[in-house]
């Protein structure tokens, strides 16, 4: 681990004044740590400062109780969210995305904020001895003509093919999460389904916030798709793995009858990926295994392989016909 | 414990610091003792447990967050020391498995059950097992066989103890 700077600011204007200028990433916020010191250990990441914001009250509270929206505090832990009673029976795609994304000791620490700018996982750019152009621009991608098993499918690009890893930002984009960010120069709010870029010929920039902007709250507005709601992931082993294919579906039924939707896949794309072809073909049909099926494969749509990961395009179909028939249940 | 504000002259809780990269003297709170202890600033808690003070029930497995071995508790929930800074674990209360049994010796009632259900084979991973078992247990997230074993897949036993490790939390649910 390279030599850092540590500043613990006691006031969100003395961490924004503290706040990197620059996207060179010499300057890092330090939350839960869970992803930053793992990466430091590797030097895949090696900035000269760390904020520590942990312990900031303006970006702590879970808020559960207004009428028209749920607000988390950015340093929420994930432990506390997953375990809400009310987001429980009311959200549980959020729940269980937040259940299924980590161990009990990493969403004991993990925050919500962390967690939704976590890096990837391509062994590529964890290693040291490849080119990665997420690491290093312009370097190459090991991972096209590389072991690709884990990689995207959808969203690729010839500069990265790198899976968006988490599973939070996924369950988020289905509930029409918003962020709120603030700099010195600004406040503003983003949609969650905004915050993180296609790789295109920059992998290294993976959202949208400026370099001086920190996440504050995330909120969730209250919406009659959460209880029909579903996270399913499937891993290479039952429990505490990253995805392969995972599905966050949210619907809103009239009987059978599908009135609205929501379908975002993880684990098979380079961002949380929203699929409106699929929404839009379910609205106004009647859930069945055999619509949910073609749903899954409209979701798939346009869906580019690698040598190890073609496999992922029938998986993430199946992962959102079986994601869809969870959620049915719920209503 | 001491309620002062610094111990040799150390503060105990961080204000607005600003600490420069090499050696730092800070204060953590382990096992309900307060220790002064210098260390770099990279250092995790888990190297800061077993190099400074001498605590090595916590195992360095993985040493990125997989496996489990390196499990403490921070402020009573389970913790990865191998993902922390030591600096991060300033002005908070570290718990490790020394620090489980009663000042008597009793043991815990985990470690017990552990003993009883011979939860264990070569015992490297034992330490981080007992208290993701506590956290599990205290949590009210030890209800079944299927739910233990979800809870605590963050906790890897590679000699395959699996079934002791899951008898010995239904054991000690009814005794804490």
């Amino acid at each position: 681990m390279q030599p850092f700077r540590y500043l613990k600011p006691t006031s969100i204007a003395d961490a924004l004044a503290a706040m990197p200028t620059s996207g060179s990433r010499a300057r890092q916020v330090l939350a839960g740590g869970t992803t930053l010191i793992d990466l430091m250990k590797l030097n895949v990441m090696q900035p000269d400062v760390l904020i520590d914001i942990d312990g900031l009250a303006e970006l702590t509270g879970i808020d559960i109780s207004g009428d028209r929206e749920m607000s988390f505090g950015a340093l929420a832990r994930m432990s506390d969210v997953a375990n809400d009673a009310v987001i429980l029976s009311r959200y549980p795609v959020l729940s269980e995305a937040l259940l299924k994304a980590a161990s009990s000791q990493l969403r004991n620490v993990a925050t919500l904020g962390g967690n939704i700018m976590q890096r990837s996982r391509c062994a590529y750019f964890r290693g040291d001895a490849y080119p990665c152009n997420k690491k290093n621009p312009g370097s190459g991608c090991a991972a096209i003509e590389g072991l690709n098993r884990g990689h995207a499918v959808l969203g690729g690009s010839e500069a990265c093919i790198s899976a968006f890893p988490g599973d939070l930002a996924i369950a988020l984009v289905a509930l029409d999460a918003q962020v709120d960010v603030q700099s010195l120069r600004t406040h503003r709010t983003m949609l969650m389904a905004d915050l993180h870029r296609l790789p295109g010929g920059r992998p290294d920039i993976e959202t949208e916030l400026a370099p001086d902007e920190l996440i504050t709250r995330i909120r969730i507005p209250h919406s009659e798709l959460g209880k029909a709601s579903a996270y399913h992931k499937v891993r290479d082993r039952e429990s505490f793995a990253f995805a392969l294919a995972s599905a966050a579906v949210a619907l809103k039924l009239d009987g059978p009858r599908v009135l609205d939707a929501r379908i975002v896949l993880g684990g098979v794309a380079t961002k949380p990926w929203r699929s409106r072809a699929a929404e839009e073909n379910l609205i106004d049909q009647f859930l069945t295994e055999d619509s949910a099926r073609k749903v899954g494969q409209i979701a798939m749509q346009g869906a580019q392989a690698r040598r190890h990961n073609v496999f992922k395009i029938e998986l993430g179909a199946e992962t959102v016909a079986e994601a869809l028939m969870i959620a049915g249940k719920r209503a | 414990m001491s309620s002062a504000e610094t111990i040799d002259g150390i503060p105990q809780r961080l204000g607005a610091q600003n600490l420069s990269a090499g050696s730092v003297a800070l204060t953590l709170r382990v096992n309900d003792a307060v220790h002064a202890v210098q260390f770099d600033i990279r250092s995790t808690l888990l190297d800061v447990l077993r190099e400074r003070l001498g605590l090595t029930g916590a195992k360095k497995g993985c040493n990125h967050g997989q496996c489990g071995a390196c499990t403490v508790h921070v402020d009573g929930r389970s913790t990865l020391s191998c993902l922390m800074l030591a600096v991060q674990a300033v002005g908070k209360h570290v718990t490790t498995i020394e620090g489980l049994a009663a000042p008597n010796a009793t043991l815990h009632p985990v470690q017990q059950a552990f003993l009883d259900q011979d939860a264990l084979q070569c015992g490297y991973c034992t330490p981080g097992q007992i208290m993701s078992a506590d956290a599990c247990i205290r949590e009210g997230q030890a209800t079944s066989a299927e739910q233990i074993r979800e809870y605590m897949s963050g906790n890897i036993c590679r000699c395959g103890a699996y079934p002791g490790i899951v008898a010995a939390i239904e054991q000690a649910v009814g005794k804490m």
